[in-house]
């Protein structure tokens, strides 16, 4: 790939949520496409890119912890945002806590480490002064130098994602020994079911886009945006 | 109001004394471990809680200062406080019966107004369920679960009362009474559950491209790190025990983006084992005859100036 990168990336804890588990949230074996994409946006990002995610190497065991949480039951309604902006009077905008609590547990995975495999290609909003060379630049001193947009994250927030530039030519990270194990793909290929590959947000309804997702030798290839592997 | 334009990075090294840090729901209130180390888990949410807490308490009623996920009961009454005249908006004086705003610029106006009233929106961010434009404010400041440095170990304490909760209990309580011993019949057996001593370390990290699109500011960073100093002094608890932040390091880049990774910047802090005055590493093998740790100068802290990338200067806020 001429313009690809490689991002080693690694964090204490994950949570990629099944949308099919998400209230009490269940993560996904191994990282999405989306999130990669993600983690690859908080350290650079323009409208005239995309990241298109190729690869994604998987270096320790997948392994799960349960964690719950006490947490809020609503989200702020615009509707009594919008009468107190009129009414210039904050009265009624808060979330009680205490009386809106919901306790909702999480399977997270325990000390993930990934390599992100990508690219990005230029889109429609790219113009005259956006070349391809000036973006992958810019994403590879700032990866180099730990400059970030915003920490990236493995899934949500709270399980924040450290990173370092792995530079062209370099070799990749040592795999954990330990993860050389079916469960990873290692012997026979590994099937992980279908996969959120990423949300189509242009299309009308954001639909989620799914692909079979597996495991050969710790490595889970992505389809190309597009490709008939990748099913709405 | 400057907002933030230098990124931050921190850590936050708070300990516990016979106290319940963050109990786990799922373990009948225990504190939460990590079952695989052993080691003490708090999570990133209690710790914001806790800064919610203290900045409502701080800056009660001032303008801008507000918080917008409350602990009910207490916190209902500055609500009634008149509020600063907000600046009129036109566009939205006709009422529409929708939940939802019509476009991406109500949205937007919907979304300052929330991050210019309330310090948590505008720390924390929000999701607010404001239809087509996703509505979710992403805050600058993200933090991460604390851990404890040791293995801890909880121990669970019986305890005993010497009154009925209700009048139920109260009613058998007084069918009893002829018969058996008052005294003994009466009390209600509880648990209770502490650690001994921990120290932990939780590490945060804000965003100054985010705090731009919140108005998250200079001033918002200094009642920031003033409400993660004292925010324990304001939490007092039959359940909390002792709590006390140790050292508050924040890591400040020159620029917005950074000048440095901030796995590494945290790895300059150092926590070992004070052994006679003597830094050793939690690691060290020679440890194992020591007795276990019971207070905060059985641990020694250094942080690592040595060979400071440019642009990062170190504050010792604790």
């Amino acid at each position: 790939m001429a313009y690809g990168i490689r991002l080693h990336v690694w964090g204490q804890h994950a949570l990629f949520t099944r949308p099919e588990l998400k209230v009490e949230r269940v993560s996904y074996d191994v990282m999405t496409p989306s999130a990669a994409r993600g983690v690859l946006e908080a350290v650079h990002w323009k409208p005239a890119i995309r990241w298109e995610i190729d690869r994604i190497h998987v270096l320790e065991p997948i392994r799960f912890q349960s964690i719950r949480r006490n947490e809020v039951g609503h989200k702020a309604p615009a509707g009594t945002i919008k009468r107190a902006m009129n009414r210039g009077d904050l009265e009624g905008v808060q979330l009680l806590v205490d009386e809106d609590r919901q306790q909702r547990a999480s399977t997270v995975l325990v000390a993930p480490r990934y390599v992100i495999e990508a690219h990005f290609t230029l889109t429609a909003r790219a113009d005259v002064s956006d070349s391809e060379g000036k973006h992958l630049d810019i994403f590879n001193r700032r990866a180099a130098r730990g400059q970030c947009f915003h920490q990236p994250c493995l899934g949500t927030r709270e399980f924040a994602a450290h990173f370092e530039l792995i530079e062209p030519g370099a070799a990749l990270p040592a795999r954990n020994p330990a993860a050389e194990t079916a469960d990873l793909g290692f012997g026979t290929p590994r099937d992980l079911g279908y996969m959120l590959w990423d949300i189509d947000h242009a299309a009308p309804g954001r639909p989620s886009l799914l692909f079979r997702a597996g495991l050969r030798d710790g490595v889970m290839e992505v389809p190309a945006p597009g490709s008939p592997e990748v099913k709405r | 109001m400057t907002t933030l334009s230098r990124r931050h990075d921190f850590v936050l090294i708070f300990d516990v004394t016979n106290g319940n840090p963050n109990g786990d729901p799922d373990a009948g209130n225990l504190p939460r471990l990590d079952p695989e180390t052993n080691h003490g888990l708090v999570t990133d949410v209690s710790l914001k809680r806790k800064i919610r807490n203290y900045v409502d308490l701080a800056r009660t009623g001032e303008a801008g200062h507000h918080i917008y996920v409350q602990e009910g009961s207490i916190l209902n009454e500055k609500h009634r406080q008149a509020y600063i005249a907000l600046r009129p908006d036109d566009a939205k004086a006709k009422k529409d019966a929708k939940l939802n705003p019509k476009d991406d610029a109500e949205a937007t106006a919907l979304r300052d107004f929330m991050c210019q009233n309330f310090f948590d929106v505008r720390t924390f961010g929000a999701v607010m369920s404001t239809g087509i434009n996703c509505g979710q404010v992403k805050g600058p400041v993200q933090m991460t679960f604390a851990n404890s440095v040791e293995p801890v170990l909880p121990v669970e304490i019986s305890i005993t009362r010497m009154a009925a909760t209700n009048e139920a209990e109260q009613k058998k309580r007084a069918e009893g009474a002829e018969e058996s011993d008052t005294r003994t019949d009466n009390r209600t057996m509880g648990r209770k559950h502490i650690v001994p001593y921990g120290l932990y370390v939780a590490h945060g990290f804000i965003s100054a491209k985010f705090a731009e699109r919140t108005g998250f500011s200079e001033a918002d960073l200094d009642l920031l790190f003033e409400a993660l100093t004292n925010m324990f002094e304001h939490d007092r608890s039959a359940a909390r025990g002792e709590m006390t932040t140790r050292k508050l390091i924040a890591f400040r880049h020159a620029n917005a983006l950074g000048n440095a990774p901030a796995h590494t910047l945290f790895d300059r802090v150092k926590i070992g084992r004070n052994v006679d005055g003597e830094f050793r590493a939690l690691d060290d093998r020679g440890l194992g005859n020591l007795a276990p740790t019971r207070r905060f100068s059985d641990y020694t802290i250094t942080i690592d100036h040595e060979g400071l990338p440019e642009g990062i200067d170190i504050l010792e806020l604790v």
